[in-house]
């Protein structure tokens, strides 16, 4: 349940995430790399929860945000020579609010289908665009040789991903902390109404379509950050992070999490990413065969993700209480 | 008394089909009128277009002297024009609470904090609280819409629409679907509303309408027919020939 009949404490249960990273940081040292991935695709999934989940806005070129970002931070480095992270940070977000703003304000015009074609065609013109620009982005080779000065001046980005590790922690944390309290706010209420019914919210008076480019911005912003702390962390960009591929897996990602649920973009990515680095490691050639199988299971067993599946669940665990469920998926 | 709602003139053509023609219409402050027709006649083509959510042909629209014509659905809310829907429009997920809230804060400018969170705005809360109270439907705020029954999912819609604080309240068949055992009770509602509001139905219940409203007008293949009292349009006989479906043969 959302907005105004929301409990918006935050709960012990959404201190895991922290914890678990935190632990992991300590007792998987080997892992950071990887761990360090699952944080930036939370953060690239919360960007697109936040439009897909709570606005109902439909996607399939997300990755347009997240490759501009990526981009942005690489070009930055490697053409102009600005190496400082947090300057690389704003750019790329700026970047992704610049792209948000000026290609949401012509698709958002329209619906369904012809929405979803739209995204799908920015992300592949933008797509086209870096593998043509190949004095700038490298084309088809990526941009290598992106350098990161140390954090604060102080921390070096090391071999092991430590310094890269708790930077996208800390990073992704103030994202969370943002996207919370602007699921929880007014306008977090609105996005559900419009979700919800587009045309009750006309006949109260909102300026749906500027509430809903507003957002999309927003969404667009964050997922430039991503992108950037991409390419921080690679010290590289390849083509591979705009196209149809990496929106489509950000989809997947989202969907076995559970959509519209705020945590559900925590869990898919950490899911979906650790399988496919399972199985990638045991089965080489057919560890897409794996993650099509999770996919399938999760669809037919829990249409609304693993959160989804939680929440049915929920009435059977003794520790259920009436109203629990509603505070959890922010809703 | 200057009417605080007018068209002049209003059409409205899809291709060569003509659905609304030539409609000149006043609704004077704290009217209590009834549009009513048969099927096909024009009557939630002519709501859309006062709403804005159609466009018309051809005419002009005026709400407290100004012209809406060209205005947003938004804007002609915000100038206290509010509507509910023939078919219940609400947000289904949402608790009944939830519902009236989203447009209280739309109406008070809340909607676009981003900061601060919603249940915090106890103003919100409160006014909706009671709103609900006000239309018998208080015991029901923490429940989600869709497990309403239809009858009070009505009410809750009147409920929406009075949050924005209308000068001017379109009810577009507020009592269709609803069993006849509650419809008495959303007689009782509109009976209940406040007089400085211009109420407009449209309603098929002529028992309804003829216990409502104080003028009628009557809607036929897109014109006006003919506006009168209840008596008056008790009394006219095209009406009744419209009504008895002899108005194709003459």
């Amino acid at each position: 349940m959302s907005g105004y009949s929301a409990d918006t404490r935050v709960r012990w249960t959404e201190w895991l995430p922290w914890v678990v990273a935190l632990a992991a940081f300590f007792a998987l040292p080997e892992y950071l790399a990887l761990g360090a991935r699952i944080l930036i695709y939370i953060l690239f999934a919360l960007s697109l929860d936040l439009i897909l989940g709570y606005a109902g806005i439909i996607t399939l070129g997300h990755s347009a945000f997240f490759g501009l970002g990526a981009y942005t931070a690489g070009i930055l480095s490697t053409k102009l020579g600005i190496n400082d992270p947090f300057l690389q940070l704003v750019a790329a977000a700026a970047a992704g609010a610049l792209l948000g703003i000026s290609t949401g304000a012509v698709i958002l015009r329209t619906r369904a289908l012809t929405l979803l074609m739209l995204t799908l065609a920015i992300t592949a013109i933008l797509l086209e665009v870096a593998n043509k620009m190949s004095s700038l982005t490298g084309g088809a080779d990526g941009l290598s040789g992106v350098q990161v000065n140390p954090l604060l001046g102080l921390f070096k980005f090391d071999l092991w991903g430590k310094t890269a590790f708790l930077y996208c922690l800390a990073v992704l944390f103030i994202a969370w902390f943002f996207v919370r309290r602007l699921i929880y706010s007014p306008f977090g209420a609105m996005l559900t109404g419009i979700r919800e019914n587009t045309t009750r919210m006309h006949a109260v008076g909102a300026p749906v379509y500027w509430r809903l480019v507003l957002v999309y911005t927003i969404s667009g912003t964050l997922a430039g950050i991503a992108g950037a702390l991409l390419t921080q962390v690679n010290q590289f960009v390849g083509l591979n992070v705009l196209g149809f591929e990496p929106s489509g897996e950000l989809l997947v990602m989202l969907i076995l999490g559970g959509v519209g649920r705020l945590y559900g973009a925590f869990i898919g990515p950490a899911l979906y990413l650790i399988a496919q680095d399972y199985l990638a490691k045991q089965f080489p050639e057919y560890w897409y065969f794996g993650i099509g199988t999770l996919l399938i299971v999760i669809v037919l067993f829990a249409p609304g993700g693993i959160l989804g599946l939680l929440d049915r669940l929920k009435p059977w665990l003794p520790s259920s209480r009436p109203g629990s469920s509603a505070r959890a998926s922010a809703r | 008394m200057a009417p605080v709602l007018e068209t002049r003139q209003l059409c409205k053509s899809f291709g060569a089909l003509t659905v609304a023609e030539r409609i000149d219409f006043a609704l004077e402050p704290g009217a209590r009128h009834a549009l009513i027709g048969p099927n096909g006649a024009g009557k939630t083509t002519f709501v859309n277009m006062l709403t804005g959510a159609l466009a018309p042909t051809s005419g002009r629209i005026f709400l407290g002297g100004e012209e809406i014509t060209r205005a947003s659905q938004a804007a002609r809310v915000r100038r206290g024009l509010g509507r509910t829907f023939q078919v219940t429009t609400l947000f289904r997920s949402l608790s009944v609470l939830d519902n009236v809230a989203l447009g209280i804060a739309e109406r008070e400018g809340i909607a676009r904090r981003m900061w601060r969170p919603a249940s915090r705005f106890t103003e919100v809360k409160d006014e909706a609280m009671a709103l609900l109270g006000t239309l018998g439907i208080a015991a029901d705020a923490a429940t989600r819409v869709q497990d309403l029954p239809y009858g009070r999912q009505r009410l809750v819609e009147i409920a929406i629409a009075l949050g924005l604080r209308p000068r001017v309240l379109l009810l577009d068949e507020p009592a269709a679907g609803v069993p006849s055992q509650d419809s008495g009770r959303i007689l009782e509602v509109l009976g209940a509303l406040p007089p400085d509001i211009a109420i407009l139905v449209i309603e098929h219940d002529m028992d309804l309408v003829f216990r409502f409203a104080r003028r009628i007008t009557v809607l036929v293949q897109g014109q006006v027919l003919v506006e009168g009292t209840p008596q008056e349009i008790a009394a006219d006989p095209r009406v009744r020939s419209v009504y008895l479906g002899e108005a194709a043969h003459g």
